[in-house]
């Protein structure tokens, strides 16, 4: 077969056979993945990797017969990586009897066997399973400009857009080929024209935006165009701190999950932004204008998608999607406290799940010991788990669920709240 | 009567006489997929409920005609799964150049096992407005599509 890649003699001896049959079809795979949007050349994947499968759901059978069909081979990840979040976290997430013996046993009954898959691939250690593998935490923190074989939307936008890094809009397995062979094929957000500017967003509000109703507007508008974001620096300022890192990583998941985006530039803030100006934005670019009307019409647009679209009184709320950050969890911690105070109580009514990273937790409890007892008292519970994960199955599927995330909401039945709002129904236990 | 379209072949293939079902909207491969192959049922009834197009519509050993697929980037696994358990669509059409997601999930189902999705974008605005639900789809191997209405 012909393909159109230049290839080096070292990849067109790997294509037939040098590094045996199970490598020559990983490098395959990504040849044709390059043809299909005209790379021109292999190059080098330079930092860890991270991938989306995290979840050993025993109907997906045939992805871990391929990862056995890597291991056999003797194929891993030299670099390391990490994952998504894992899917179930009982001492933490409240299942009754039938939903515990469907996780374990139907559903994620293959989690154990895939989990030892991914270390024998190369998976950092156990604890290596978030989505926001690019915290101080975590320690996955790319550099900017390294080339990455990534997936997971929410973090290959914050790599791309607040760190600089280079990496596609990959999908899962493609990801994790990437990273066994260190390179990946060379198109769109790994060249310097891929990373232009197609949109300018003119934010004209008179407060800074909930993170994910303004990600979830411009989602909707661009797809997976790059945008070019003007007036966020009139709040978030020019420095890129914690508190505007977790502001971009909910706003940058959101449009990752509403639309397709994999990069975007605030001006003034993100690093190409500020390296290079409005010289980043194409000439032709398209302008949406981003006003409040605008952002309640966005988010007036949202459906209910709930088994009872009516219902009162929701079952669950999930906060941390993608994981919050160990100062999201100190904010959230202090917010309850004012709403409960405002209200006049001690406890949620609601069960309500905060969701971050088990390094971020960790740090949280040792760290911050007053404010996580304080949280724990308040009748909230901490979990590394991924809502999105929890949430997919049938059971779950038709519970009332609300969150704080707008990939939550795009991909399961949950229900759309602002911050605000959120911490008034998990304290008040209705939507009343 | 018959309209023809000239695409690029991602995935080239011949198929002949095959029934399309059409979505003017993104397909979100993950939410389409997830109820039917989790059920390990032998059709996939498409259960996005956010696309109107395709919800509760059969999308397996269809020719698959989208503008491009969106959502969750576990979606080329997805249709790595599903053409492994052989409940994907035969076919995957796209007027404009297809998604990386897309592009993962037919190439890992070409490489990876015995059931390959034809697939061919690049055929132009005027197909995805030209198609409808019920058409009988043909697929020559440079790309050729043909549309019976």
């Amino acid at each position: 077969m012909e393909y159109k890649m230049q290839l080096t003699q070292e990849e067109i001896d790997i294509l037939n056979g040098s590094k045996g049959e199970t490598m020559a079809k990983v490098i395959k795979s990504l040849i044709l993945y390059g043809d299909a949007f005209g790379a021109t050349r292999f190059v080098p994947v330079s930092g860890k990797g991270h991938i989306v499968t995290s979840f050993g759901i025993s109907i997906l059978h045939p992805v871990f017969s391929l990862m056995d069909e890597l291991i056999n081979a003797g194929l891993k990840v030299d670099a390391g990586f990490t994952a998504d979040p894992k899917p179930v976290d009982h001492a933490n997430v409240k299942s009754n009897f039938l939903e515990k013996f469907i996780f374990d046993k139907k559903l994620y009954g293959l989690q154990a066997k895939y989990e030892g898959q991914l270390e024998k691939l190369g998976l950092e250690s156990r604890d290596s399973f978030s989505c926001t593998c690019y915290m101080d935490e975590m320690g996955n923190i790319p550099e900017k400009g390294q080339i990455l074989s990534w997936a997971e939307s929410s973090a290959v936008v914050y790599a791309n857009s607040v760190i600089g890094a280079r990496c596609n809009r990959n999908s899962g397995i493609i990801e994790l080929f990437g990273s066994i062979l260190g390179k990946v094929p060379e198109f769109d957000l790994l060249t310097d024209e891929g990373r232009k500017a197609k949109w300018i967003i003119e934010v004209k509000t008179k407060e800074l935006p909930e993170a994910q109703v303004l990600g979830s507007a411009i989602g909707m508008k661009v797809m997976e165009d790059v945008p070019f974001i003007k007036g966020l620096d009139r709040f978030l300022g020019t420095e890129l701190d914690n508190k505007t890192k977790a502001y971009l990583k909910d706003m940058g998941a959101a449009t990752a999950s509403n639309g397709a985006v994999g990069l975007y530039h605030v001006e003034n803030l993100t690093p190409e932004a500020v390296e290079q100006g409005t010289d980043i934005i194409n000439a032709d670019a398209k302008v949406y204008v981003i006003d409040e009307a605008e952002l309640e019409r966005v988010k007036n647009n949202y459906p209910n998608i709930w088994k009872k679209p009516d219902a009162k009184k929701p079952s669950v709320c999930f906060i941390g999607c993608p994981h919050l950050s160990f100062e999201q969890l100190c904010d959230w911690t202090d917010k309850f406290e004012k709403e409960l105070n405002k209200q006049g109580k001690k406890k949620v009514k609601l069960n309500t799940i905060m969701t971050a990273a088990p390094a971020v937790l960790e740090r949280f409890k040792k760290e911050k010991k007053d404010l996580y007892e304080k949280l724990t008292s308040f009748g909230i519970h901490l979990s590394y788990i991924c809502p999105l994960m929890y949430m997919s199955n049938p059971l779950c599927k038709i519970k009332p669920v609300i969150t704080n995330s707008n990939k939550l909401r795009t991909y399961t039945t949950a229900r759309y709240f602002t911050d605000a709002e959120i911490a008034t129904i998990a304290v008040k236990g209705g939507l009343e | 009567m018959t309209k023809v379209f000239k695409g690029r072949p991602v995935i080239a293939g011949k198929l002949e006489s095959c029934e399309a079902v059409v979505t003017k909207n993104g397909m979100n491969t993950l939410a389409s997929f997830q109820k039917s192959v989790l059920e390990g049922k032998k059709d996939v009834i498409c259960s996005d409920q956010n696309n109107p197009d395709l919800y509760n519509k059969k999308i397996n050993d269809v020719a698959l005609c989208l503008p491009q697929s969106i959502g969750s980037t576990t979606g080329g696994m997805v249709l790595y799964t599903a053409s492994a358990l052989n409940v994907a669509p035969k076919a995957m059409l796209f007027p404009h150049t297809i998604d990386s997601l897309a592009a993962a999930g037919v190439i890992l189902a070409d490489v990876w096992t015995d059931n390959s999705i034809v697939t061919v974008d690049n055929l132009g605005d005027e197909f995805l407005d030209y198609v409808k639900d019920g058409m009988k789809i043909t697929i020559d191997t440079d790309g050729t599509v043909t549309v019976e209405s």
